[in-house]
């Protein structure tokens, strides 16, 4: 049968020069991990910027009796009516779009649930301990920040004001460097990748020239005679995306769900995410192992 | 079944044309030896029926069809339809006898039990039965051109060209060669053969077409090697 003959001599080719295309199949293991890996980065980033996207970017917390600041201190803890002249001066200010007061049993429950894996941390707190504040949604949260918090800090029963876009900055920096750095290299392998594929393919049909062209005068159709050099390059892609994908399982759970730890909110990624990826660079492996080959062959083969 | 029409062939770096204004006209069934000294023209033409290459000027018509207007894709199946046979063999030294043969019918597609039917029979015809699991280099010269000349006729092409294919065989020989070549001629397969060996020629009295310089200088039915009359 045709494809018995089409998957013999493919096996041929893979075999007698066996030592390149194990090199080829690290080389793309290795490019599409790193590109799995920035791709991981990426949507791990897009998912926390989502996540705190819909939240506010201000939060003004009020004194509370066990508050350490010295406005508090002098004046100890905000009244109900000094909290109503505050949210209503919020209210009336321009800037912001919407505020609204979190009570203390709410702010404790929230702790709790925001530290849930650091339960040594949620014992030692108790109801009363965390502040009560008011949540500012601003409508312009880099223009508008500054103005509201000045007008704000300096009132006697304001403990802090949070500039909430700011806890994450940091996250986000690090994510995006290590996206940044990883990427790069991943596109220099890939490059590396190419070039491989193509000698491996040559070096191949370097091999194979007798066959080939007693197939040429034989009469066999261009499609048969490329075909067992682009499924070696294909196949041998397809070994590496199996390694790189094996890779990306283990930077998810290794690297990006203990990073979930430090930062103590629930934004890790699904494994449907991490499905997508390795899918995406599956297909991204198999074209440029498959485009590769194919162009090679053009050159080499006069065909 | 073979027709050039006033053909041209130069190759790119070269004065002199390889073939210049060549009229040929070859009927189906015939046999043709084309003579003449090295670089004459005889590879180029057997290369210009193949589209191996193309002509500089002029027309080729195989079997019916414009070798102008063929599109490179069709070439494949205008080369299963032509049987060659070389000088130098040409068989794949890892496979067997059987496995050569039947390598030409694999590459185009064919079925198993269509090679297993159809190869016994063709390695039959050339006097090779016994000799299926031999490789290449446990057979001798006489018998690695019958292998080589079953693999072309398995098809069982219209036309069979072969260039120079008793050049590396002594005469005793190539008389067994010539007589397969009779044979696959009887069955009707049009026989075009390039040769410099006088005395088959002048053994068999098959039409003789003369080459010199690139120029048709002698077209002869049972004609023989040298210009003897």
């Amino acid at each position: 049968m045709r494809s018995h003959f089409v998957l013999q001599e493919i096996w041929i080719g893979l075999r007698r020069n066996l030592t390149m295309t194990m090199a080829l199949i690290v080389v793309v293991a290795i490019s599409l991990s790193l590109l799995g890996t920035g791709l991981l980065f990426v949507k791990q980033v897009d998912r926390t910027r989502t996540f705190w996207q819909g939240k506010v970017e201000m939060s003004i917390y009020l004194c509370i009796k066990t508050s350490p600041q010295p406005q508090c201190q002098r004046g100890g803890p905000a009244t109900e009516a000094e909290k109503a002249q505050l949210q209503h001066r919020l209210k009336l200010m321009p800037q912001v779009e919407k505020v609204y007061y979190v009570n203390q049993h709410q702010a404790y429950t929230e702790f709790r649930q925001y530290f849930a894996n650091q339960p040594e941390l949620v014992q030692d707190t108790h109801e009363g301990d965390i502040p009560d504040s008011f949540q500012v949604k601003l409508k312009n949260p880099q223009a508008d920040y500054n103005v509201v918090a000045s007008a704000v800090t300096g009132t006697t029963w304001v403990e802090t004001v949070v500039d909430e876009m700011t806890i994450l900055d940091k996250f986000y920096k690090l994510l995006d460097g290590a996206r940044n750095a990883v990427v790069i290299i991943a596109l220099i392998l890939i490059v590396a990748a190419v070039l491989l594929v193509a000698n491996t393919i040559r070096l191949s049909a370097f091999n194979r020239r007798r066959e080939t062209a007693i197939m040429r005068l034989v009469g066999a159709s261009n499609f048969y005679i490329q075909l067992p050099f682009l499924l070696e390059g294909t196949i041998a892609g397809l070994f590496g995306w199996a390694i790189a994908a094996g890779l990306l399982v283990a930077v998810k759970s290794l690297m990006l769900d203990s990073l979930g730890q430090y930062f103590s909110f629930n934004v890790g990624l699904s494994a449907g995410d991490l499905l997508e990826v390795i899918f995406f660079t599956m297909v991204v492996g198999v074209a440029l192992c498959g485009a590769t080959s194919f162009l090679t062959l053009r050159r080499y083969l006069r065909i | 079944m073979i027709n050039f029409d006033n053909v041209t062939k130069v190759y790119p770096n070269q004065n002199r044309p390889a073939l210049e204004n060549v009229n040929i006209e070859v009927a189906k069934g015939e046999f043709v030896f084309l003579v003449g000294p090295s670089g004459s023209g005889k590879s180029t033409f057997l290369r210009l029926v193949l589209k191996e290459e193309r002509p500089t000027d002029g027309r080729i018509h195989v079997a019916g069809r414009d070798l102008a207007r063929l599109t490179n894709w069709k070439v494949p199946y205008l080369r299963r339809r032509i049987g060659c046979v070389f000088q130098d063999f040409r068989l794949l030294p890892n496979k067997n006898v059987y496995q050569n043969v039947a390598f030409a019918l694999e590459v185009i597609g064919k079925h198993r039990r269509f090679i297993r039917k159809v190869v016994p029979e063709v390695i039959d015809l050339v006097g090779l039965e016994g000799k299926q699991d031999r490789m290449p280099d446990e057979l001798s010269g006489g018998e690695q051109q019958r292998v080589a000349m079953a693999r072309a006729f398995v098809n069982r092409p219209m036309i069979l060209l072969a260039d120079e294919p008793t050049g590396n065989i002594d005469p005793a020989t190539s008389i067994g060669i010539m007589k397969v070549l009779d044979r696959i001629n009887r069955t009707g397969t049009t026989v075009v053969m390039a040769t410099h060996d006088a005395a088959i020629v002048d053994s068999m009295r098959k039409r003789v077409i003369e080459l010199e310089y690139g120029k048709v200088v002698r077209d002869q039915s049972r004609g023989v090697y040298g210009q003897a009359y």
